[in-house]
């Protein structure tokens, strides 16, 4: 039996443990594995979370008894600190000798910390490890303890950097990035792309210093500033050290292997060093000249390794590297790949940025204009999956590359095509090295039919997760492809999809959700499905949220909007935007009474903020006597139709706007859908109300209405489509009845009209034949039920506040009068507002 | 007063040493939460008639620190009966505390009992 001792339990020195563990071959190697740390190995691409928890645990890649279970020993807390290449053997820290055949280096990288003076002071950081972690998170207690307005910096504008940024700002402390280069992830960006990504961190709360060379760090023992000379400094009163990192490459220069000029243990690509029975993985390898400070070549070279040493020696390291990442900073989306940035000669750029939304994409095509040479992503990189693949396996572009970055105008449909267009030999997952290939013969061959099943198997997604949105696309389309559908059902307590859910409640006559759970759904409900049967419930029935008051999602429950220190916002219906100035008054006097803080609306009402859950009846009782009702603002219903002021003021008016969004307005309130839906009136093509952004909208033109619906402000903006050309009002609201009852009936849970719109076969050309040619044969059904609906309307707040039983829910607590003490405000602009979140 | 975690301690059925009478069991919302006061502390209460068992916890959510837990949808996920946070959606076991789509820390929770149709809630302070 032959010895391997890994040198190095970290991310990849695990990694190699775990890869020969799951050989045959492993049973004819004894494997001792040194950690110098005094945990087994854990996660440090997700180190930050241990700011949020504090759970080392959570971090853990295996239990320390995982090593034991596959017969490797490890040993943590001890150092290796001699190789003896002579004899084969190593000595420790605790003088033991230990005996090998071959010896797996695997020690990593250390911080690099610029020699500064004074960067020795006490409250300088570096961030690394666990215990870093720790120790910075002690430190900023005992400034924060100190004085209330507490400084962090990090030096070093890289991905590690702008975490340590979030992270000294969960702290509590004010935080301060100083980068040397002029921009922010140098590597990786190209400055444009740094300036928006600097906007929307300072709009965060951090603060950048770009171009700015420490000289000194200032204090008398304990940090208290950065010198970057010329009168130029900052005060700090902490420092976290993130300026890149440098090989932990002693072993191999006191045992004479040969490195790199600039350090790094030098590898060919069996990972052998110039030593044959001496591997070396991970970040203290140096290969190609240079050093990757990534997980995915680590885990590459790890398997490139242990096939060497099971004599599997075709099994090489990839000769081109891929350092393209892609990670959500601060909640911000940032990703690279390729070449990012490069001079004019070698390609063209097309880029798109919108500074105002924080977005950024740029991408890089040859000057042929067929390949994709790399890319650049700030704010939003949903693409990012699909561009990397069609970067890596050299996918010919499309015709119009823009649309790429841009999305397709005109008719609905992708520029990229499907997930399932990639060959089979597409690495999916880098971290774990998944095929496409790999992904689909699991689904199609091994019978797994989830993405939980199907990562189970392939390890795909349980890297970074990056892959997770294109595993799940390829997980459905096999599944499509073995003639399975893949069932869009709404939880585990019910094996049906909305759709299906109405049918059965319809033609089953089900009252009510309990019902509905025994008669066809398993278990006890939860979240997502409770909601989503209210809606169903409601569109069927016309009944309010207050029946089946515990199954509606929170704010419909209380018939007002939750908001962020648990006080609720009420807002009336204003409908079409319209106010008397004796309202506007009413308003004004109510809003004042309660001390509720107001605003004007995007969508033309007025929200007022600030109310506890004991005074919501009476507000509401007060708005009901001046003559107003429930605005609906908190269900999934009828928001407000917007409306310009039309031809009754404006002198380009081609019709009343007014009016007519009045009108469509008191047709669709109160009606449940399977999401919120909104409307705009415009009277004429200057299009003032935006109509065009609207689930539906109407534009007064010469001869009539044009109808467009499935427009969609919000996250994922999208026009909405022209339905009917110049008709007349009846025939207009005709139109949108159905249209609007088509979709409640149809469209998934919690999907605006744009979506379900995009989703619907045939788009718009079906759509138009459904309602206005009645292609189904439904439009009379359509009509009836709309009608009904707009028939039944009751206002939620009078039926609350009218039923002792219902008026009863409206207390913070069941056995005391007294409202909730732990609410507390601050004064805004002499309004008020919930305090700051811990 | 602003909330403490700290106020809240769960509390195992054998080392009760206060029954607290809550309120009439039927003041509770069938299937859903309703919050009482005990002493300075908030507590959510979950009539969970499904299951034919009442389940408390502590009002305050771990997440932003509010105290909005009694107002949340409550169901079952695994076996395992919940409450999702009508803040952010965080969802915790009744029975354990513990959060189940994160890794927020888990919230205190105290034993339950129905007697002549009154609900008491178990505490050892």
């Amino acid at each position: 039996m032959k010895t391997i001792i890994v040198v190095g339990n970290g991310m990849v020195g695990y990694k190699f443990c775990e890869k020969i563990a799951a050989k045959e071959e492993s049973e004819n190697f004894k494997i001792i594995v040194f950690g110098e740390e005094p945990r087994a190995a854990y996660d440090r691409v997700h180190l930050s979370e241990f700011f949020g928890n504090r759970d080392a645990k959570a971090l853990e890649l295996a239990p320390a008894s995982w090593y034991a279970e596959n017969n490797i020993e490890l040993v943590v807390n001890e150092r290796v600190t001699d190789i003896h290449r002579k004899t084969k053997t190593i000595t420790t820290g605790s003088d033991k000798e230990y005996k090998y055949d071959y010896l797996v280096l695997a020690t990593g990288s250390s911080p690099f910390v610029p020699p500064i003076n004074g960067v020795e002071k006490e409250g300088v950081f570096v961030y690394r490890t666990i215990e870093d972690l720790e120790a910075m998170l002690g430190y900023a207690e005992k400034i924060k303890a100190a004085k209330p307005n507490g400084r962090a910096a990090i030096l070093g504008g890289g991905l590690l950097g702008l975490e340590a940024g979030k992270a000294v700002m969960d702290m509590g402390l004010e935080p301060h990035v100083v980068e040397f280069a002029p921009k922010l992830m140098p590597r990786q960006l190209d400055s444009r792309s740094s300036n928006v990504l600097q906007l929307t961190l300072e709009n965060i709360g951090i603060n950048i210093h770009l171009g700015k060379a420490t000289n000194r760090i200032l204090g008398d023992g304990a940090i208290t500033g950065m010198d970057f000379g010329e009168d130029d400094s900052l005060e700090v009163d902490m420092l976290v050290v993130s300026a890149g990192i440098r090989p932990r490459d002693e072993l191999g220069k006191t045992c004479n292997l040969a490195m790199g000029v600039r350090g790094g243990i030098v590898v060919n690509d069996r990972m052998q060093t110039s030593d044959p029975n001496i591997y070396a993985i991970g970040e203290v390898a140096l290969y190609n000249q240079m050093i990757y400070g990534l997980v995915a070549p680590g885990y590459e070279m790890a398997e490139v390794a242990v096939n060497q040493i099971i004599e599997n020696n075709e099994v090489l390291m990839s000769s081109e590297i891929d350092m393209s990442t892609k990670l959500k900073l601060i909640g911000v989306d940032v990703a690279s790949f390729g070449v990012p940035y490069m001079p004019a000669e070698k390609g063209l750029s097309i880029i798109y940025e919108n500074k105002t939304k924080g977005l950024y994409k740029r991408i890089n095509v040859s000057l042929d204009g067929k390949t994709l040479l790399g890319g650049i992503m700030v704010g939003d990189a949903e693409d990012y999956s699909i561009l990397h693949q069609m970067y890596l396996n050299n996918i010919p572009l499309p015709d119009n590359a823009e649309e790429l970055i841009v999305g397709t105008r005109g008719e609905g449909g992708s520029a990229f095509g499907s997930a399932m267009d990639l060959p089979d030999t597409a690495v999916i997952c880098s971290c774990e090295a998944v095929t496409k290939g790999a992904v689909c013969c699991s689904v199609i061959d091994d019978g797994n039919e989830t993405v939980k099943d199907v990562a189970k198997a392939t390890k795909a997604t349980t890297g970074c997760g990056g892959c997770k949105p294109m595993v799940a696309d390829l997980v459905k389309e096999s599944l499509k492809t073995l003639g399975k559908t893949v069932k869009e059902s709404i939880c585990e307590h019910f094996d049906y999809s909305r759709q299906e859910l109405f049918d059965i409640v319809k033609l089953k006559g089900i009252q009510d959700y309990d019902q509905l759970l025994d008669e066809v759904g398993k278990g006890h409900g939860c979240e997502v499905c409770k909601p989503a049967a209210a809606s169903i419930f409601a569109s069927i029935y016309n009944e309010t949220a207050n029946r089946q008051e515990t199954i509606q999602d929170s704010n419909d429950r209380y018939l007002a909007n939750i908001q962020r220190n648990g006080t609720y916002s009420v807002v009336p219906r204003v409908a079409g935007g319209e106010i008397s100035p004796k309202q506007l008054m009413a308003l004004g006097r109510i809003a004042k009474k309660y001390d509720l803080y107001t605003k004007i609306t995007g969508g033309q009402r007025i929200d007022m903020f600030g109310a506890k859950l004991h005074e919501l009846p009476l507000i509401w009782e007060e708005l009901i006597a001046e003559g107003f009702e429930t605005g609906q603002a908190y269900g999934k219903s009828l928001r407000t139709v917007k409306s310009c002021v039309g031809s009754t003021w404006c002198r380009y008016g081609m019709d009343e706007s007014v009016s007519f969004a009045i009108e469509i307005e008191n047709r669709y309130k109160g009606i449940r859908s399977p999401h919120k839906f909104k409307g705009g009136v415009s009277g004429c093509i200057r299009e003032c109300a935006e109509a065009r952004c609207k689930d539906f909208g109407f534009i007064a033109v010469e001869g009539g209405w044009n109808v467009y619906v499935g427009g969609n402000g919000g996250a994922t903006p999208r026009h909405a489509e022209l339905l009917a050309e110049k008709v007349d009002k009846e025939t207009a609201i005709k139109y949108v009845d159905r249209f609007m009852m088509f979709y409640i009936k149809t469209a998934p849970p919690l999907t605006r009209t744009a979506a379900w719109l995009e989703k619907l076969e045939g788009g718009i050309t079906y759509l138009k034949n459904v309602v206005i040619n009645d292609s189904l044969g439904i439009v009379d059904e359509l009509d009836t039920d709309m009608q009904n609906f707009v028939n039944t309307y009751k206002c939620e707040w009078k039926e609350a506040v009218e039923t002792p039983e219902i008026r009863e829910r409206y207390t913070h607590f069941i056995n005391s009068d007294e409202p909730d003490d732990n609410i507390e405000f601050v004064s805004l602009r002499e309004q008020k507002m919930p305090k700051e979140w811990a | 007063m602003i909330a403490n975690l700290s106020t809240y301690e769960t509390v195992q059925a054998a080392h009760v040493k206060v029954w607290f009478k809550a309120g009439p069991a039927l003041k509770f919302p069938k299937n859903g939460g309703a919050c009482i006061k005990y002493k300075d502390k908030q507590i959510a209460v979950f009539n969970f008639t499904r299951q034919g068992t009442w389940y408390a916890c502590q009002n305050l959510c771990p997440h932003k620190m509010e105290m909005v837990l009694s107002r949340g949808m409550i169901g079952e996920e695994d076996m395992q009966p919940k409450v999702a946070c009508p803040l952010h959606k965080n969802t915790f076991s009744l029975k354990t505390g513990e959060n189940l789509n994160g890794s927020l820390d888990a919230i205190a929770t105290y034993p339950v009992k129905i007697e002549d149709d009154f609900v008491y809630v178990g505490f050892a302070d």
